[in-house]
């Protein structure tokens, strides 16, 4: 197979099988045409357009175990990617100026639109030997505080903050429990909360717990269209709630963790649509499609004070919560009494 | 209950493994003696209420409702309840092993309270607090959006007041039936504790076992002044979830409170039968 070839056939999922077929058949025309100099462009092209037609009516029913899977893909373009390609003249910046450098956090300033912007994130590897380097995205206390190091920066010079939510939680291990994860969680958020300029987080793929939250506190908050973002895993829900880890499927339709059913429970703000496929069949393609997510988002919040802002972060987060009003109890206590 | 000898509820107690629950029975008559969990001393159950539930011999400080909280650290009758009506919602039509709204139904009848949290204001040795007391009987103190809710409103009430605020936070995290909600009470806590901390008014947090997940990564921790009982279990991550993640044994003492002391992250390890005269101290700092 070319290498194109085979590298989408490598990043199939088990739910996209009825591909595979027609990518195999595209190879055999490719061969065939170059053997016997035959132009067969058309019925190639041809091919490709069921591929994609197929491909978005697998993906119009996909369940939610299939959305984790494609948020926890291993090609799926992770936080400097996204850098890399809507920001320029970005500098990483390192360390949280007390312990260490926490390799699954990354940020640093760079140009959005020709505007000084603070980036922030969690950092995936894309191979075994990357995700040992980067702990899987799971960041250590000293991430955290990194990441708020940075965020301190941006208000310190009046710049917008974009974080870029992609872990499956806050490392749980020795060394980040003694030095403070769970302080180091608390303290960002509280941080986050009396920020001074506008702050957008966007939920690129996994959104896992106090450790996405940690960093993602934004006057925006939004969400590519197949990422997930849950107060547990699917997995670890399953197995302490209904105490069978591969009843991960039920646990995740419980749990309503699906950029569209957050966004009906308001706790996300947009859904950014992705590629046929998924962010990673066309990384360049998802990326645009969050650049102009960040500008029709940011444009509003850089009309607002900082006193505003502060504000409109503790009005949207005040407004979290679902509960029996306090008047039909009473009542109910009343003429029980 | 009919009443039984000493050697016979010895003996079923044996059976019976260490739950927050049984603590309760402590208070039903014919239960006269209580076994330490920690070192299986026989204690007679007025000594123990007498001595703040804090076991005679060895220290272990047994699980306190948030009630008997109420009576060992406020003036005696000086606590009103604010928000005493909120009830958590089955919002998501959350079923495990049995539904979220007959585990809610369940848990109020089974702890007299309607969620994991009490709130109101009091006054300590005459000088007013906004409080919050988690209560772990009440589905193990998880915290949903009530807890949430009433937390942020009390902590509201301490800005508008300009009154301390006090914490006892005893949780086994984020409560997993309200889904993503219950993750967003982090957010809402702490943002209300940030704007607290901007009006210059005193947090005090009162760690107690077992404190856990996300009330641990929230309000627990972002005291101005931190205090832990003694032998409390307070992490982010629990000892299990660690063990299967980093597959080695934990170091003994691993996430106590003296623990946490030793690297910096609480201010006191404070005995359960000092800490009204400590919190009088600490007051008395922060209004002189
Ligand atoms: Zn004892």
């Amino acid at each position: 197979m070319t290498q194109k070839e085979e590298q989408k056939t490598k990043n199939l999922f088990n739910f996209e099988k009825p591909l595979m077929e027609l990518y195999k058949k595209i190879e055999e025309l490719r061969k065939v045409s170059e053997s016997s100099q035959m132009d067969l462009s058309e019925e190639i092209k041809m091919l490709e357009k069921r591929i994609e037609t197929l491909r978005r009516d697998i993906f119009s029913k996909i369940s939610i175990m299939q959305v984790v899977q494609v948020a926890r893909h291993i090609s799926r373009p992770t936080t400097l990617d996204y850098i890399g390609l809507i920001c320029s003249d970005f500098v990483e910046l390192h360390g949280d100026r007390n312990f260490g450098d926490d390799k699954a956090m990354v940020g640093g300033i760079a140009q959005f639109e020709g505007r000084s912007v603070v980036v922030v994130g969690q950092q995936k590897g894309k191979s075994t030997k990357e995700n040992i380097e980067r702990n899987f995205g799971m960041a250590h206390p000293e991430g955290y505080r990194k990441a708020l190091r940075l965020m301190r920066i941006a208000e310190r010079f009046n710049k917008p903050i974009i974080s870029f939510i992609d872990t499956p939680g806050a490392y749980p291990g020795i060394g980040a429990e003694e030095r403070g994860q769970a302080e180091a969680v608390a303290k960002n958020l509280r941080e986050m909360a009396n920020l001074t300029v506008p702050f957008i987080s966007i939920i690129t793929g996994e959104g896992g717990s106090g450790g996405a939250l940690g960093i993602g506190m934004g006057n925006k908050v939004l969400m590519l269209e197949y990422s997930i973002y849950s107060v547990i895993s699917p997995e670890g829900c399953a197995s302490i709630l209904f105490r069978d880890s591969s009843r991960a499927q039920q646990a995740a339709e419980a749990m309503k963790i699906s950029a569209k059913d957050l966004l009906a429970l308001g706790v996300i703000d947009e859904i950014i649509k992705e590629p046929v496929g998924g962010a990673h069949n066309d990384p360049e393609k998802a990326a645009n499609f969050i650049k102009h997510a960040i500008i029709k988002n940011l444009d509003g919040l850089l009309k607002l004070s900082p006193r505003e802002l502060i504000a409109d972060r503790y009005n949207k987060y005040r407004k979290m919560g679902i509960f029996a009003e306090v008047a039909e109890l009473a009542d109910a206590h009343d003429s029980k009494s | 209950m009919a009443k039984i000898s000493i050697h016979e509820w010895f003996s079923k107690r044996k059976k019976e493994k260490e739950s927050d629950y049984k603590i309760e029975r402590l208070d039903v008559p014919g239960n006269l003696w209580v076994k330490c969990y920690k070192c299986n001393a026989a204690i007679f159950s007025k000594d123990l209420k007498e001595n703040y539930k804090i076991c005679p011999k060895c220290g272990y400080h047994f699980k306190l409702s948030a009630k008997e909280r109420i009576e060992m650290t406020l003036d005696e009758n000086s606590f009103k309840e604010f928000d005493q009506y909120i009830r958590s919602k089955d919002f998501l039509d959350f079923t495990d092993s049995k539904p979220y709204a007959k585990r809610l139904t369940e848990a109020i009848a089974k702890s007299g309270l309607n969620d994991a949290v009490i709130t109101g204001e009091g006054t300590i040795e005459k000088m007013p607090v906004k409080m919050g007391i988690m209560d772990f009987s009440f589905m193990g103190g998880s915290m949903g959006s009530v807890v949430g809710e009433k937390i942020t409103r009390m902590i509201e009430h301490a800005v508008e007041s300009k009154q301390p605020v006090i914490i006892f936070s005893t949780s086994g995290g984020a409560r997993m039936q309200e889904g993503i909600m219950s993750l967003m009470q982090m957010a809402k806590t702490s943002e209300a504790l940030g704007r607290l901390r901007l009006n210059g008014i005193p947090y005090i947090s009162i760690i107690t076992d077992p404190t856990t997940g996300g009330t641990s990564a929230s309000y627990a921790m972002l005291g101005d002044i931190n205090i832990a009982e003694p032998g409390a279990l307070i992490c982010f991550a629990g000892p299990r979830v660690i063990e299967q993640t980093i597959r080695q044994k934990l170091p003994p003492g691993f996430q106590r409170s003296e623990y946490l002391k030793d690297h910096g992250m609480v201010d006191i390890v404070c005995s359960r039968n000092e800490l009204k005269a400590t919190l009088v101290k600490l007051l008395k700092f922060f209004s002189n």
